[in-house]
């Protein structure tokens, strides 16, 4: 991870950075896939620019984890390409996706640990198979839990943490490699409305301290417009409420219904859409 | 609409024939190249050999004590008790030792695989694991494959010996017959084509015990329900398909070593 202090400075808000006219972290064009049934995604086409958070919102089952799984080639379309730190991933072997993929960093719904390891080594996951030293594998490994605010569960397993633990957890091996982008999905989902927050404050936090670009799928609107108008304040260590009318001009959103994208913009175009189904999805 | 679920069901059987050929040439494969995963197949020689010993061991005795038992009263017949030994050795380090063996084996193991994998599958942990930039075939299944057949290797030997001691307390305790006499002709009648034969058998059993065991493990779908079916799938098709390769490795054999 990059020092905080280089990235801002504490107690002010980050720098605003606009959305670069740069060669996209990720691109999907017209991307389509059918399982067993009708398609579950049909010609979704939408980018994520260097330092831009994306916020994928959608009824449940309607195809936003399959997206996610799709931007890292955990998936493949049938149709469309997808391109991924500007490769082309869609036709990738998987020897070669595994190279790509260790600079993206992804949060599963339920965390996905490996049960049968400490948290230690389910952060250090990726570390212990590039033989890193284990001094330098229990500095880092500290490092990224005292993130996450879990430090002291660096020696238990991951049975003995609370459904938001797991999450922290999750999003401290998801960082550990200082990830070019981060996949978060779900990350607030069955979790208590206490626990959430603290989850989207670590989801901010990455945003505002070390601008990691990132998609985020969620079917909470609270914690979409939370990231909207609110920004992790270094100095307080908590978030804090941008002024009345201000939102983080580079957190945007997508909707997707009926495997179909039908919104891509930003919060004030979503309040403002006459999609009759994004206004019954606001409402 | 027999027919079309007749249809259905060859088209199915013919996709998982692919699939799982595929799947075991691409795990064998990955031993050939880098990165290698030798603590995993350590781990894994631990719990496959070690952890399977005992059962091997009580299996292979109490087989070897059978035969003899079951021998001994067709034998008498013909007044050739005598070579009680001759055949249980011959029958254990031939055929017995090695398809029972990996039976038991893939009871044990082919079903621990099959749902540890397939737990991984349903928690995301093998999505998890392609995410982090590990290969699941190279870091679980290739080091499982090489385990099992290894260490199947040396618990057909410990079956083999077993049963023959089980075939000598039989003949000596039960049967009252003479013990040497049954433990010369044990040794006597052995040839080197039977050992062939014996410790041939295992290295396809283990390769088929690890990789249909993995191979169903990391397809489960459908949750727990799912888990346990792939399970079953796993055991069953593992120890039908070691009989019939088996038999099919059997019939090379013999024709390579005729018998005497």
């Amino acid at each position: 991870m990059n020092d905080p202090n280089t990235s801002a400075q504490p107690g002010q808000a980050p720098v605003q950075t606009p959305i670069l006219d740069a060669a996209p972290v990720v691109a999907f064009r017209n991307v389509s896939i059918t399982f067993d049934g009708p398609p579950v995604l049909e010609d979704i086409s939408f980018s994520v620019a260097p330092t831009e958070t994306r916020i994928l919102l959608g009824p449940a089952g309607v195809g936003k984890s399959v997206l996610l799984k799709l931007a890292n080639g955990l998936l493949r379309p049938d149709s469309g390409s997808i391109l991924l730190f500007g490769e082309e991933i869609s036709q990738m072997p998987e020897e070669k996706l595994f190279a790509l993929r260790t600079r993206a960093g992804m949060v599963f719904q339920e965390g996905a640990l490996f049960d049968s390891l400490t948290v230690r080594d389910n952060v250090a996951y990726q570390l212990i198979v590039e033989r890193v030293a284990d001094e330098e594998i229990d500095r880092r490994v500290r490092k990224a839990l005292r993130f996450v605010e879990l430090e002291e569960t660096f020696s238990l397993f991951p049975s003995s943490l609370s459904g938001g633990m797991r999450r922290r957890v999750a999003i401290a091996r998801a960082l550990i490699r200082q990830p070019e982008l981060l996949l978060y999905d779900s990350p607030t989902g069955g979790l208590d409305p206490v626990t959430s927050t603290t989850i989207i404050e670590l989801v901010m936090k990455e945003r505002d301290v070390y601008r990691t670009p990132s998609i985020l799928v969620t079917h909470r609107l609270q914690d979409a417009f939370t990231l909207c108008t609110h920004r992790f304040d270094a100095e307080l260590n908590r978030m804090v409420r941008l002024p009345e009318g201000e939102t983080d001009p580079n957190t945007t959103f997508l909707m997707l219904e009926e495997s179909r994208l039908i919104f891509d913009g930003s919060l004030h175009g979503l309040l403002h859409s006459e999609n009759p189904f994004v206004r019954e999805f606001l409402e | 609409m027999a027919i079309d679920t007749l249809e259905r069901t060859a088209k199915q059987l013919v996709l998982t024939v692919q699939d799982y050929s595929l799947f075991a040439w691409r795990a064998f494969m990955n031993l050939f190249t880098e990165p290698r995963y030798w603590p995993e197949f350590l781990v894994q020689s631990d719990i496959i050999g070690f952890g399977s010993t005992s059962i091997v061991l009580l299996s292979g005795f109490f087989t070897g004590g059978v035969l003899a038992l079951q021998s001994a009263a067709t034998l008498s017949q013909f007044g050739a008790t005598a070579v009680t030994g001759q055949f249980v050795s011959i029958t254990m380090i031939r055929e017995l030792g090695p398809v029972l063996t990996g039976i038991m084996v893939a009871a044990r193991n082919a079903s621990s695989m099959a749902s540890e994998l397939g737990s991984m599958v349903v928690t995301e942990q093998i999505d998890a694991m392609r995410a982090l930039g590990v290969d699941p075939m190279r870091k679980l299944v290739t080091p499982r494959i090489f385990a099992c057949i290894s260490m199947l290797f040396f618990l057909t030997i410990v079956a083999d010996a077993f049963g023959i001691l089980g075939g000598g307390a039989v003949t000596v305790f039960l049967n009252h017959q003479d013990g040497p006499q049954y433990f010369s002709k044990a040794w006597e009648s052995l040839r080197y084509p039977d050992i062939i034969q014996g410790l041939v058998k295992p290295l396809f059993s283990g390769y088929i015990i690890a990789s249909v065991g993995c191979f169903y493990g990391m397809r489960t779908t459908g949750g727990t329900q799912g888990v346990g079916r792939s399970t079953i799938q796993a055991v069953v098709n593992a120890a039908v398909t070691i009989i019939l390769v088996d038999f099919l490795v059997t019939r090379v054999l013999l024709a390579l070593f005729p018998p005497l």
